[in-house]
């Protein structure tokens, strides 16, 4: 199945500079009951947007009318904690296209990447510069180039670069899929099992 | 020559083709799913037209949702009834093995693999569940997926992994009276950090591992997730073979003594080389609870929570998600915990919900009264489980002083079912994270080993388990 294609995407972002954050918090468990991937956009960091009564709180960022955009910013350790694809379809479902960090957990990666999901692994430097800046000057700028694999902020003189595994940046540049990737392995697969059966 | 790791002898073994500048297509022996995080995958295989390649190799186990009383009614909430029902249907379907709510072989999915002799030595073991790395404790490669993922599986029997970084955790020593593996492994993250394992698989090796047992094995591989690590995993020894062989299905295996012989094999050569090693001495390991939101923020149960300055991860303080996370338990820098009142405690889920668990509880508890204020959930990992606690007596043992024993399931770990913790409640858990409002929103977790709980349930409050005179 082709996905969305990947290459440059020009975009606002919303910072959200915390560490530790689990996936959890990205989407709380009582919301995981669900057999199909669409709907958890508006579940996104539910408890900390929206109060028991399902207010939203007015000082969380995804409620700030001044921040808006398909870039996240946020802090070390992104995505710890469980397994859950959720995560990133309620990531996916709000709009957003990249998530940027100093570091992130190895699940919630694969997961980002097997759903289109740029994440953008940067110098805890760098991400504290970037996230000052947006966080002073809302409606700044982004630009991330996965071709040449570089982010910067246009207006302000900053960018820097970013590694991603080759195989997975064609993957994202051509919206290829992994799954049709190994269903077109199967008889290398079927090969492997019986040489192992000897 | 280096020689091999363990961890490399396994990995080779299931490399079907290395892509180049890429990850490798890795076969996979052993899929465990539950209701969860599997039904977005049977419907991307129907989506694509096609079916499970390998049924046998998948095993199916509805925990997370149900609840843990009155099972053998059907489950209440509709939401959660779909979606075990849209589990057992696909399981149907697709012709794969399933375990369902009231099953004798039902439970936490790991529980109830290893239980059942699925998860064997030199095996490739993934689940939609990060806690996989549990079955580790068998010498496995056993980490958690993503749905997508999920699918691969099912779809190929195979997945594209990128291999990681090794590292060795050795620990030197004993532990000491009164302290379990569960305290030695928050011990652990506490010190390396909750990202200090990312990237990383881990092997863990010396003296006080190989004194565990494959309970207290499995729970310190389970916690290995909750420092970042891919996994964790330990050399099968003859603690895992004389497991095994308690296992009908394996041991009258025509092949066992075969593959036992073949399992010794299964060992990082002498002169391998980790990417990075770490050392602990297990003399040094305190019981262990935890004061904030996040599995690596502990400390020994009679210590002071740090000031953000001390504080081991200082992109925590940095970033101000340290004092976010004790204000969110109402704790403050300096304090001390002992003798802080508590409301709750949950003793189960695939980190403590074992028999070893049960039975460390309850002679704790044993002829002594349950704290009036204390609510206390007792959750077994799996039939089998609970089984073995009624012949054993522990059922009984722990009717008289208080305590209830539910059914089995996932419960309060996570509170996808009714066992939550109200806003604002202190639990004292076995289970393994304390992330704000995982137990129910607002909830306030600590995390610990059987034996703090055991105090804790008994007192009403933060206790250490070496200061009561039942250890004596
Ligand atoms: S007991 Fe908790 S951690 Fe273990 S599988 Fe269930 S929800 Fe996950």
């Amino acid at each position: 199945m082709k996905r969305e294609e990947f290459t440059i995407l020009e975009s606002t972002a919303v910072p959200l500079p915390l560490a530790n954050i689990d996936t959890d918090q990205i989407i709380p468990a009582r919301f995981l009951s669900a057999t199909v991937r669409e709907g958890f956009g508006e579940k996104l960091f539910r408890d900390w947007r929206f109060d028991g009564e399902g207010k939203p709180i007015p000082g969380f960022v995804l409620n700030r009318p001044e921040f808006r955009g398909e870039i996240l910013i946020t802090g070390s350790n992104f995505g710890c904690g469980s397994s859950r694809e959720h995560a990133v379809w309620a990531i996916t479902g709000h709009g957003f296209r990249a998530v940027v960090s100093d570091s992130f957990a190895d699940i919630f990666m694969n997961n980002a990447l097997n759903n289109g999901l740029l994440t953008v692994t940067v110098t805890p430097e760098f991400l504290a510069q970037l996230t000052e800046l947006v966080a002073a000057r809302p409606g700044t700028m982004l630009r991330i180039d996965l071709p040449e694999q570089v982010i910067s902020v246009p207006g302000a003189g900053l960018s820097s670069g970013f590694p991603v595994n080759p195989f997975r940046k064609e993957c994202l540049i051509r919206g290829l899929d992994n799954i049709d990737y190994l269903l077109s392995m199967k008889d290398e697969i079927l090969a492997f099992e019986k040489s192992r059966q000897s | 020559m280096s020689g091999k790791t363990l961890f490399d002898r396994i990995w080779d073994a299931h490399v079907v083709r290395s892509v180049t500048g890429g990850p490798d297509v890795l076969y996979i022996d052993r899929h465990y799913i539950h209701e969860v995080t599997s039904p977005q995958a049977f419907s991307g295989l129907r989506e694509r037209g096609i079916s499970v390649l390998r049924p046998g190799r998948t095993i199916a186990t509805a925990d997370h949702n149900i609840p843990t009383l009155n099972q053998h009614l059907p489950i209440a909430d509709p939401v959660s009834r779909n979606q075990v029902e849209t589990l057992e249907e696909n399981c149907r379907t697709g012709g794969i093995k399933y375990f369902g709510m009231g099953d004798p072989g039902n439970g936490i999915v790991h529980v109830t693999g290893p239980e059942q002799g699925y998860t064997l030595p030199g095996m490739t073991i993934v689940c939609g569940d990060s806690h996989t790395s549990t079955h580790g404790a068998f010498g496995t490669i056993a980490f958690g997926i993503g749905t997508s993922e999920v699918e691969m599986v099912l779809a190929t029997q195979c997945l594209l992994q990128s291999r990681p970084k090794q590292m060795r955790i050795t620990v030197k020593g004993k532990l000491r009276e009164g302290v379990t593996s569960k305290d030695l492994i928050l011990y652990i993250i506490a010190s390396l950090g909750t990202g200090g394992a990312t990237g990383y698989f881990v092997e863990y090796a010396g003296e006080a591992v190989r004194r565990l047992s494959m309970e207290s094995r499995m729970t310190v591989c389970n916690m290995s997730i909750e420092m970042g690590a891919r996994g964790g995993l330990i050399a099968p020894d003859e603690v895992t073979f004389n497991w095994l062989a308690q296992i009908p299905s394996v041991s009258e295996n025509r092949e066992f003594a075969r593959l036992v012989h073949e399992w010794h094999s299964l060992r990082s050569d002498r002169g391998a080389h980790f990417d990075r090693e770490v050392t602990f001495d297990a003399s040094e390991v305190p019981p262990m609870i935890t004061y904030g939101t996040s599995p690596g923020m502990g400390m020994a149960v009679d210590g002071t929570i740090p000031t953000p300055e001390e504080s081991a991860s200082s992109a925590q303080s940095a970033s101000g998600s340290y004092l976010k996370s004790l204000d969110y338990m109402g704790f403050k820098p300096g304090m001390r915990l002992l003798g802080h009142p508590i409301d709750y405690v949950f003793l189960g889920s695939c980190t403590n919900g074992r028999i070893e668990d049960l039975r460390l509880f309850t002679e704790a508890v044993a002829g002594k009264k349950k704290a009036a204020g204390v609510t206390a959930l007792i959750v077994p990992g799996s039939q089998q489980v609970a089984r073995q606690a009624e012949r054993e007596g522990l059922t009984e043992t722990l009717r008289l002083a208080g305590f209830e024993m539910r059914q089995p399931g996932c419960s309060s770990c996570l509170a996808m079912n009714e066992d939550k913790i109200p806003a604002g409640k202190y639990a004292v858990s076995t289970s393994n994270r304390n992330f704000e409002g995982r137990q129910g929103p607002g909830a306030r977790t600590l995390l610990a080993g059987p034996l703090v709980a055991a105090a804790a349930a008994i007192t009403g409050r933060i206790t250490d388990p070496r200061e009561l005179n039942w250890l004596q």
